[in-house]
C-alpha cells in the first residue's frame, strides 16, 4: 500500500538535516514527491510530500524512525497522512 | 506541492497550540440481543456483547491518532437504553446491569459508557421506574457508567411526575456520592428532546432507530475558534466574525469527517454522524466563554453574551454543515460550567448566573450543564429548574438538558473538584422563590401547539 503523507521538519539549522531525513526515507522506500525548504533567521523549516511504501515499512514505524532522528538532531519532525490536509484545506 | 507551507503550518498550529482534537469516537451498540428474564444472565450477555464488539475500538483510535497526528481525546460506547432491556426481567434492582457495563468498559479501556437510561416523556413504565430507582446506587457503585432520562419531547410535552422523580434522583445521587464531591451527578443527565445518536457523555445512548453497531464522532476546537476570533481586528464587524468562525468550523469538522470515515471503514461498522459541537475542556484557552470574550463581551455572562453565543453557534453549524453530510447528535456549542475555565472565572466573579446560563441554553447546545448548586437546595426547586429547561427545549423544538451537582454540605461560594475533563465547579446560588406547589402538581405539561405539524 502506497500512502501519501506530509512530512514537516522544524528546528535549529545545522549540517546534515536533509541528508538524515532523506536517508531515512530512502531506507524505507518512501519516495519524495516534492520538497520546500527555507531558513527563517536560524530556524530550519522543511515540508515534504512523500509516498510511503507501507508494504516495505508501515507509516507508524517510519514515524518512530523519524522521531528518533528528530531527537538526535534536536528537531521537531512530524509525518502525517496527507488526507488530513486535503480534507481541511480543499472543498 | 498540493498544499502551501502556510496551510501545513496552520494545521500543525491548530493541533499543537490551539488544542484541535477529535473529542470523541463513540461506538453505538444495540444490546437487544442480550435480553434475558434472569438479570444475572442478562448482565453476562451485556458484558460479552460489549467486550467482543468493542475490543478493537481503543487500539484503532490510537492507530488513527498516530497516522493523522490528531489527538482523539475520548473513546466511548453508547448502548441501548437499559430500561428497554429491563422490561424482560422482574428484578427490582438493576445495578447488576450497570456493574456489567462498568466492567466491560474497563476491559476495553474506555472511560465512559452511556445508556443506563430511560425515556419517560409520556409515562413511566414499570421497567422505567425500576431503572430510575436504581440510578443513585448504580452511579455510586460504578466509575464509568453514565445515566440519562428523557422527561420531555416537543411531540409529547413534559412529564411533570418524571421531572419531580428526577429531581429527587439528583439529590439521592448526590447523597450517595457525597464523599466524592457528588460525582455521581456528573454522570446523570435529564433531557428534553433527547437524540438517539449523541456521541457526547454523559447523555449518549444508542437509540432504537439505529443499526446494530455504529460509529459517531464528536468534534471539538473551542481553542482554534478563539484564536481565530482573537486574530481579527477589534473593529471587525460581526459579519466578518461570523465568516471567520464559519471557515474555521469547516476545517475542524472536516477532520471529524475524515476520522469518522476511517474509523467506520476499519472497524467494519456503519458510519453514523458527526456532531458539530464546540466542547470546551478545563485546559486554558480551550473555552467557549473565552470565545464570547474574544468577540468583545467583557466577561462571559454580561449583556451581549446570549447574542454572541447565538452567532457563534449558528456560524459553527453553517461551516460544519458544509464539511459533512452526516450532521447529527447535539451539534451546538456546549456551556458546561465546570469544564470551561472561562465559565468558572465568570461564575466566580459574579458575571454569570444560573438565570443567564438558562437564557444561553435557548440559543446553543445543550443545557444547564455541570453546575454546582448548594446541597440543601429543595427538591421542588430542582424540579422547577428541570421544568424550565425542558420548557425551553419543548417549545423551541430543540434538545435541552440539566446536569446539576448538589454540593452536599456546601453553600454558594464553595467548590466541587473532580479533576480531569470534568474539571471543578464553583457552587452557584439558586433563586429561592420556587415555592413547593408548582413542582408537586404533577401530571403532564401538554404537547405545545407547535407539535401539531402534520
Amino acid at each position: 500500500m502506497r500512502t501519501p503523507a506530509v512530512l514537516t521538519v522544524l528546528g535549529e539549522d545545522r549540517v546534515g538535516i536533509v541528508a538524515a531525513v532523506s536517508g531515512a526515507l530512502a531506507e524505507a522506500n518512501a519516495n519524495i514527491e516534492d520538497i520546500r525548504q527555507t531558513i527563517l533567521g536560524s530556524i530550519f523549516s522543511m515540508t515534504m510530500l512523500v509516498t510511503v511504501d507501507e508494504d516495505h515499512l508501515p507509516l507508524v514505524e517510519l514515524q518512530s524512525r523519524l522521531a528518533e532522528i528528530g531527537r538526535q538532531l534536536g528537531l521537531q519532525i512530524t509525518l502525517q497522512r496527507e488526507d488530513v490536509f486535503r480534507f481541511m484545506h480543499r472543498v | 506541492m498540493h498544499f502551501t507551507p502556510e496551510e501545513i503550518v496552520e494545521t500543525l498550529t491548530m493541533i499543537t497550540r490551539q488544542r484541535l482534537d477529535v473529542r470523541t469516537i463513540t461506538l453505538g451498540l444495540s444490546l437487544s440481543s442480550c435480553v434475558d428474564s434472569d438479570i444475572d444472565l442478562m448482565a453476562r450477555n451485556v458484558y460479552e456483547r460489549v467486550t467482543s464488539t468493542a475490543a478493537r475500538l481503543v487500539p484503532l483510535a490510537e492507530q488513527l491518532e498516530r497516522e493523522y497526528g490528531i489527538p482523539i481525546v475520548n473513546k466511548r460506547i453508547a448502548v441501548t437504553p437499559i430500561a428497554q432491556l429491563a422490561a424482560a426481567t422482574r428484578a427490582r434492582d438493576l445495578t447488576p446491569l450497570a456493574l456489567a457495563l462498568d466492567r466491560a468498559a474497563a476491559t476495553v479501556g474506555i472511560d465512559f459508557i452511556g445508556g443506563f437510561s430511560a425515556l419517560v416523556q409520556k409515562g413511566i413504565s414499570d421497567a422505567d421506574a425500576r431503572l430510575i430507582a436504581s440510578i443513585p446506587g448504580a452511579l455510586a457503585t460504578t466509575e464509568r457508567v453514565c445515566a440519562s432520562v428523557n422527561v420531555a419531547t416537543t411531540r409529547a410535552g413534559i412529564n411533570m411526575d418524571a421531572v419531580l422523580a428526577m429531581a429527587q434522583t439528583v439529590l439521592d445521587t448526590a447523597q450517595a456520592t457525597a464523599d466524592r464531591d457528588s460525582i455521581g451527578c456528573a454522570k446523570l443527565v435529564i433531557f428534553a428532546n433527547m437524540v438517539e445518536d449523541n456521541p457526547f457523555m454523559a447523555g449518549a445512548v444508542h437509540g432504537s432507530g439505529e443499526p446494530d453497531t455504529v460509529v459517531n464522532v464528536g468534534i471539538s476546537g473551542p481553542g482554534v475558534v478563539r484564536a481565530v476570533v482573537e486574530s481579527l481586528a477589534p473593529d471587525a464587524g460581526l459579519t466578518e466574525v461570523s465568516e471567520a468562525i464559519k471557515a474555521t468550523a469547516f476545517k475542524i469538522t472536516r477532520v471529524g469527517e475524515l476520522i469518522a470515515r476511517e474509523a467506520a471503514t476499519r472497524l467494519g461498522v456503519a458510519r453514523g454522524i458527526v456532531d458539530l459541537s464546540l466542547a470546551p475542556t478545563p485546559a486554558e484557552g480551550d473555552s467557549v466563554a473565552e470565545i464570547i470574550e474574544a468577540m468583545g463581551v467583557k466577561r462571559c455572562g454580561g449583556p451581549g453574551t446570549t447574542a454572541a453565543l447565538a452567532l457563534l453557534n449558528d456560524a459553527v453549524k453553517k461551516g460544519g454543515a458544509m464539511a459533512t453530510s452526516s450532521t447529527g447528535g447535539l451539534s451546538g456549542a456546549f456551556i458546561p460550567v465546570s469544564e470551561d475555565a472561562g465559565m468558572i472565572r465568570a461564575a466566580e466573579s459574579g458575571a454569570l448566573s444560573l438565570e443567564k446560563l438558562e437564557a444561553m441554553t435557548s440559543v446553543c447546545s445543550v443545557g444547564l450543564d455541570m453546575i454546582a448548586i448548594p446541597g440543601d437546595t429543595p427538591v421542588e426547586t430542582i424540579a422547577g429548574i428541570i421544568a424550565d429547561e425542558a420548557a425551553i427545549g419543548v417549545i423551541n423544538a430543540k434538545t435541552t438538558a440539566v446536569r446539576l451537582l448538589p454540593a452536599v454540605g456546601k453553600e454558594a461560594g464553595g467548590r466541587l473538584s473532580f479533576g480531569g475533563l470534568l474539571g471543578e465547579a464553583p457552587v452557584m446560588s439558586v433563586n429561592p422563590w420556587a415555592g413547593s406547589v408548582f413542582a408537586r402538581r404533577g401530571g403532564r405539561f401538554p404537547a405545545p401547539l407547535g407539535s401539531l405539524r402534520n
